[in-house]
């Protein structure tokens, strides 16, 4: 129960990372995690896609806004967002997750839609519930919350218990 | 109620129609700037864009860098003013829950289709952002609800993961009995409903009995026939109960002969043939780059199942096949679905015989609570109890993902802690929600009654698709 973290945000030490297509890499509890800066993203996607990582498990997204202190490897500059993707290779049975940075006043990255189709829906669900734009989705549509929603739910500053109830008249 | 002359509040009406504007002008500015990116339901051709109406029409494939699209490729032939937008759900019977598909059809045939959903969106995410980590896995049980030991089992792996904890064998492999359990009790649901939606209409009674068969295990388990909350951070909640090697092995003896019967019942049946066979095929490479994962995916002949590509629990010391299908048609998912229960039976013979006998969860009574004998008697088993219960147990900061093999596919939890006692991100990767990307494609250019055979044998279910 203690030593759990290592190799996760301990990783601050004077070796520096090892890097992958250019980028820091490091272990997170067995993971492979690679983090990225919005700019390297689509590149190392798709560096990624060509060392085999031919499956999309999944995209989301992660608020880091009432978390700021988390610890990242040299070079990567925490903000406010991270698009988190998980991939996964199976020829060599393994799998590898991006972790993108991505800033709140430009929340906005390149869609992975024209590498693996099945990022997809994943997508419209991450913008669905973080506002993080993707662009050149071919449909970027909310996909879970009503069309007229207002606001993005999963962020942090969304409270909980303060929508009103929609489906009836409800009382002041 | 007489007029004030006060501002009413906005109706849902209103609001949907734009009559008001709740927050004043400004602020719906801003939130519009953000939040309008359009309708989420398939709109007619002339308002459809390229990359939106080949995603509709099924044409995801990867193309060589640089080769131009034509979209009307991917399309049946069809003047735009015989075709027509037809909506299929969401409260329908084959649509197995709130699946609402909007097809464009021409006559019979399906030219492109496009599944919306969110129709039971309960924002489990958010709320189990509120609740701790031992309260946790009574709300991830009801996403999937037809398997919701793959649901705790996901969660609670990954919060092990970050705790470093490691559960004693008696847990992992009653674990493992009661997910493989699960996932007979699932594909039994599953060949009731894909049977009805087929016109077999007896199987849909006879699939039922089954499930509840097994259901009567659980609740004898657990306490409750779903929703069960028995896969607990640090072990499971309780022992099995007294009698259980009789229960398993009357199921395992009772379910192989059944489906013997319900082979003869179904396989060899005309009808049931004609309305699956080579109906909504898919390929392996459209299926990988889809992200279809489980039984979808090994249809189309790629062997991939995480029990024996990345095992979990004990998986590596059974014995079990993997099934794999060739066409990657409805008829291979149903073989591979009926297949798998008869596989997971072997799995439960073997898992019974090994079953290890000691603890059922963590003896760290940071983690798991003392047993209830205990408080009457002891200080500390009181102060723990209560330190436990009132402010939970903290885990490490970090972040983990474990993925679980359900009965649709690879279901995984991506929880993200920030040292506290309530998780600060958690993520289903839910199997239904990626396979469901699959429909466009396999729907088009297929009737209108093999959509129902094509979303049948995707079996998605709506808790697990919308969370």
């Amino acid at each position: 129960m203690t030593e759990a973290a290592a190799g996760g945000p301990q990783k601050s030490g004077p070796a520096p990372a090892p890097r992958l297509h250019g980028c820091p890499v490091e272990g997170s509890l067995g993971a492979v995690v690679v983090h990225c800066n919005k700019a390297d993203y689509l590149d190392l996607c798709r560096s990624l896609k060509e060392d085999g990582y031919v499956m999309p498990i999944g995209v989301t997204g992660v608020d880091y806004l009432t978390h700021p202190g988390r610890v990242l490897p040299e070079g990567i500059v925490a903000e406010r967002f991270e698009v988190v993707v998980e991939l996964l290779d199976l020829e060599a049975r393994r799998r590898i997750r991006v972790r993108c940075q991505v800033p709140a006043s430009d929340a906005r990255v390149p869609t992975l839609f024209g590498l693996w189709p099945g990022t997809e829906a994943h997508e419209r669900e991450t913008y669905d519930m973080y506002g993080i734009g993707f662009e050149g989705h071919p449909d970027p549509s909310r996909i879970l919350m009503p069309d007229d929603w207002e606001g993005h739910p999963l962020r942090k500053d969304y409270a909980t218990g303060h929508v009103p109830v929609q489906f009836k008249e409800a009382p002041k | 109620m007489t007029d004030t002359g006060a501002p009413r509040k906005p109706s849902l009406r209103d609001r949907m129609l734009g009559r008001v504007q709740p927050g004043g002008a400004e602020l719906t500015a801003l939130l519009e700037a953000k939040t309008d990116e359009g309708s989420q339901e398939m709109a007619p051709r002339a308002t459809t864009s390229q990359g939106e109406m080949r995603l509709e029409s099924g044409g995801v494939l990867h193309l060589p860098e640089g080769v131009q699209l034509d979209v009307m490729d991917f399309d049946v032939e069809a003047p735009e003013d015989e075709s027509m937008i037809l909506n299929l759900g969401p409260s329908h019977p084959s649509t197995h829950g709130v699946l609402r598909v909007m097809v464009e059809i021409d006559g019979e045939t399906v030219l492109r289709s496009k599944p919306v959903i969110g129709y039971l969106h309960t924002g489990m995410e958010k709320t189990a952002e509120e609740l701790m980590y031992h309260q946790g896995s009574t709300n991830v049980t009801r996403m999937d609800y037809l398997a919701p030991f793959f649901n705790e089992l996901g969660f609670c792996l990954s919060v092990e993961k970050l705790l470093g904890v490691d559960i004693p064998p008696r847990a992992v492999w009653i674990r493992m009995l009661m997910s493989e359990f699960n996932r007979i009790s699932s594909h039994f649901l599953w060949l009731a409903t894909n049977s009805a939606d087929l016109g077999a209409l007896n199987m849909l009674v006879y699939g039922w009995r089954e499930r509840e068969m097994v259901l009567a295990f659980f609740e004898k388990v657990t306490g409750l026939r779903m929703n069960h909350n028995y896969f607990r951070p640090g072990g499971v909640a309780a022992d099995l109960p007294d009698g259980w090697r009789d229960d398993v092995k009357a199921l395992c003896e009772a379910i192989p002969l059944r489906m013997d019967e319900y082979d003869r019942l179904l396989t060899g049946q005309p009808i049931l043939q004609k309305r699956l066979q080579g109906v909504g095929p898919l390929d392996a490479d459209t299926a990988v780059s889809l992200g279809v994962t489980g039984p979808l995916l090994r249809s189309t002949g790629v062997a991939w199942d995480l029990r024996r590509d990345q095992p979990y629990l004990a998986y590596d010391q059974l014995d079990f096949d993997v099934i794999v299908g060739t066409a990657g048609d409805c008829w291979d998912r149903y073989a591979i679905r009926f297949n798998e229960i008869r596989e997971s039976v072997r799995i439960i013979e073997q898992i019974a015989e090994m079953m290890p006998t000691g603890d059922y969860r963590v003896q760290d009574k940071k983690v798991t609570p003392p047993p209830r004998s205990r408080i009457d008697e002891s200080m500390e088993a009181l102060i723990h109890h209560f330190k436990l219960y009132t402010e939970g147990f903290r885990v490490p900061v970090g972040e983990a993902y474990v993925p679980v093999e359900g009965p649709r596919g690879e279901s995984g939890c991506y929880i993200v802690s920030d040292g506290t006692s309530r998780p600060y991100r958690m993520h289903m990767r839910s199997a239904s929600f990626s396979n469901l990307q699959a429909m466009a494609p396999l729907a088009r250019g297929a009737l209108l009654a093999d959509t129902i055979a094509i979303v049948s044998t995707i079996d998605p279910v709506l808790g697990d698709v919308d969370r």
